[in-house]
């Protein structure tokens, strides 16, 4: 943030706050939105209405559950390790909420303008897996700890893929600010990555089926980042009753909650960055600009959001061993290949 | 290969059962855990008590008693034989007309009365589609014991359609009170025959769509394959039956090897697991075979709608029922298995002793044997595929 460079300590704090604050507004209004859509594509698959009688098709239902939340009796288990089931849910967070600062929301707004983007949201999301372990081991529960452990095994084993990925994107961007790989896809939706990028015809034409190949991988390890269906062992109601946050209610349990959300949309958005252009538009200079940047990013995140919701809503859930099976077998001897196809191309 | 020793009913750690992996420090322990009484997917209040080695099942020990009603009791408290209808309801609620069948079918055969045949075809249609009613609770929540939540809505949706059915005949829709000794409560409505014409038609659709949406989805199969495998001869030793058996592949079915009703002169043929997944007995073959269970139910009920003679509805029995001093044991094919009772009459206008042999109470024995050494995944789907109600366990 260049413009912001000679106000002094204090205007620069103040500047700092008001700009890393920024996502966080944009989280929970995320939250609302996904909150009810969450709920009315699972009714829709299912083949019923979900929320019809708090405003219009029940629009105003998720504010009613968040002053639910609010007023819920705060409990913590006598048993429980006190210091850290408090401090757990707020490390979740942060670990989420960390990811946020270095996503380019448009081309003019990234909170962190720092040249180790992707690293650095690989490297604070996890921990995210600090916070689950923690929770699961304060709650003094044994599902809570089965729950934890198993996220913890699962989060650590998808960490390998989704870095393998993004470090395709890397080697064919050239970069690992954001706001960077993002500006080397603007010119339209056949600039992608996902499509091959701006390169040459025949080395794009020779790429495609690997950055394809990429982003699906990418999609899948990131569903098990977050743990959503088919991945959601760690909190698979039938097997754990709730997993790592049995335990936890009221604000707490939100806390947990709104964390899930706001990761699903940093897995989503740094996918969006790498391959699918970023805040680009899918129409090159067409409906481009700050504004538009900010809703071709939003719309593109959460078409990816809404592809997680509808896969929770079909799919079953895998078994531990297969889950480890998935990772360390097909995902990451695929991405091997992958990087080496990539790379050959890119020197060709 | 058949386990004889019966079971602690309290799990005794042994130290050093496990393996340590580097010597004196790191001690390693089998962990206790406690599933249940009020856990998301043990169907019911049944407790199992497992031993684990980290996610591997050494041990499990099913506690059940939760929900004893003191059913055989109370039988032999009433004011006579018809009484005790409505609590034959209540042991298996997922699926009371089949509860209601066996013990209607003891009384009747221990007065030696002939009901009239078009309650005897009734009495098919009704156990049917309670049938498949039933089986739709079993792999709807066995979808959810997958994690898969969806089907289970679908199959609700199915259910609802039968249950409407059983409200237009008789007014209830979950514990009927239906079969009577000598024969039904109420005829049959007008618009009976044409609304169950109608939803046999557009069932098999929806089976399809289950099976595209759940049993042949590949997550699915991989976690229900080859897991939970009963062989043959075990199922056969815990006395086993209903689709548990058949899903072993042992080909046995009350409504054709032990005829009651009109079973006999309608054409179908008991649905056999095959591992086609896997191995023959695993879970996805349970599965399966209640899939395969309700599109014969439908066939059964097509035929006996089309066959369905006129006449009276309950057989000519006097006032009050006073069997002659006897016993009797009689058997039906229910959703869950063989439901037998055994009535014993003193000459009295009650009961003098009714036992009930419980499928689901039976099914759940097999539960320790097909467990150890699964996943905890996996027992909450072999739990799922024995499909318990624990009503019955309990009664």
């Amino acid at each position: 943030m260049e413009a912001f460079q000679d106000l002094g300590f204090w205007g620069t704090l103040l500047v700092t706050v008001i700009l890393s604050a920024l996502p966080l507004v944009f989280i929970l209004l995320y939250a609302f939105v996904t909150l009810y859509m969450e709920m009315k594509v699972a009714a829709h698959v299912q083949d019923r209405l979900a929320y019809m009688r708090t405003g219009w098709h029940g629009i105003l239902q998720p504010v009613a559950d968040i002053l639910k939340l609010l007023q819920k009796e705060d409990i913590i288990p006598v048993v429980a390790d006190r210091k850290l089931f408090i401090l757990a849910p707020y490390i979740v967070f942060m670990g989420t909420y960390g990811g946020f600062a270095a996503i380019p929301f448009t081309s003019v707004f990234i909170g962190a303008n720092i040249d180790l983007g992707a690293f650095f949201i690989v490297a604070i999301s996890s921990l995210v897996v600090v916070g689950i372990l923690m929770a699961g081991w304060a709650s003094n529960n044994k599902w809570s700890i089965f729950g934890a452990v198993r996220s913890v095994a699962q989060m650590v084993s998808y960490e390998i893929p989704t870095a393998l990925a993004i470090l395709i994107g890397v080697m064919i961007t050239g970069s690992l600010n954001l706001q960077e790989v993002t500006k080397f896809q603007v010119g339209g939706i056949q600039d992608w990555v996902v499509f091959g990028g701006p390169l040459p015809l025949v080395q794009k034409l020779l790429i495609i089926p690997f950055t394809i190949t990429t982003f699906v991988i990418l999609i899948i390890a990131s569903l098990a980042e977050v743990n959503r269906t088919p991945f959601d062992l760690p909190e698979a109601e039938s097997e754990l009753v709730q997993g790592f946050f049995t335990e936890y209610s009221g604000m707490r349990w939100a806390l947990f909650y709104v964390a899930e959300y706001a990761n699903m949309f940093l897995v989503s958005a740094v996918a969006v960055a790498f391959f699918l252009g970023g805040w680009g538009s899918p129409f090159g200079e067409f409906l481009s600009g700050p504004v538009w940047g900010f809703f071709w990013f939003v719309l593109k995140g959460m078409a990816l959001v809404f592809l997680q919701i509808w896969l929770r809503w079909t799919l079953p859930r895998l078994r531990v061993d297969q889950l480890m099976y998935t990772s360390w077998k097909v995902l990451v001897p695929f991405l091997f290949v992958c990087i080496f196809a990539i790379g050959i191309i890119l020197v060709l | 290969m058949i386990e004889t020793k019966t079971l602690p009913t309290q799990y005794v750690s042994r130290p050093g059962a496990l393996s340590t992996s580097s010597g004196k420090t790191l001690r390693t322990d089998e962990m206790i855990i406690n599933m249940g009484p009020q856990h998301p997917s043990t169907h019911g209040v049944l407790r199992l008590e497992i031993v684990v080695d980290g996610e591997i099942i050494v041990d499990v020990i099913p506690h059940i008693g939760y929900l004893h009603r003191c059913f055989e009791k109370h039988a032999e408290h009433m004011t006579n034989y018809q009484q005790v209808i409505p609590y034959c309801d209540r042991l298996d609620y997922c699926a009371a007309i089949n509860e209601e069948h066996s013990y209607v079918l003891a009384v009747e055969r221990l007065l030696k009365i002939e009901v009239p045949e078009r309650v005897e075809y009734i009495r098919v249609i009704m156990a049917e589609l309670q049938r498949i009613a039933s089986h739709l609770i079993a792999v709807g929540t066995f979808g959810i014991d997958a994690g898969a939540f969806t089907p289970f809505l679908y199959a609700f949706h199915d259910r609802e359609l039968i249950l409407d059915l059983f409200e237009m005949t008789c007014g209830a829709r979950l514990l009927y009170n239906y079969f009577w000794i000598g024969g039904l409560s109420h005829d049959i409505p007008p618009q009976f025959i044409e609304k169950t014409k109608a939803f046999c038609k557009y069932f098999p659709a929806r089976i399809k769509e289950f099976n595209d949406l759940l049993t042949y989805n590949e997550i699915f199969v991989k976690r229900t394959a080859n897991v939970g495998v009963l062989p043959k001869d075990v199922a056969l030793n815990y006395a086993c039956s209903g689709p548990m058996l058949r899903g072993s592949g042992v080909n046995w079915d009350l409504r054709r090897d032990d005829p009651y009703s009109v079973y006999h002169k309608l054409e179908w043929e008991p649905q056999l697991g095959k591992g086609e997944m896997g191995t023959v007995g695993d879970v996805w073959d349970r599965h399966i075979v209640r899939m395969r269970e309700m599109e014969v139910s439908v066939r059964i009920i097509e035929q006996a709608l089309s066959a369905l003679p006129e006449g009276n509805v309950q057989a000519a029995i006097p006032k009050r029922i006073r069997p002659d001093a006897g016993e009797i044991y009689a058997r039906t094919e229910t959703p869950r298995g063989e439901l037998g009772f055994y009535v014993v009459s003193d000459g009295s206008g009650t009961p003098f002793r009714v036992k009930g042999r419980a499928p689901a109470f039976v099914n759940l024995s097999a539960l320790p044997a097909i467990s150890r050494g699964a996943m905890i995944a996996d027992l909450v789907l072999i739990a799922g595929s024995v499909d318990i109600v624990l009503g019955q366990v309990d009664r």
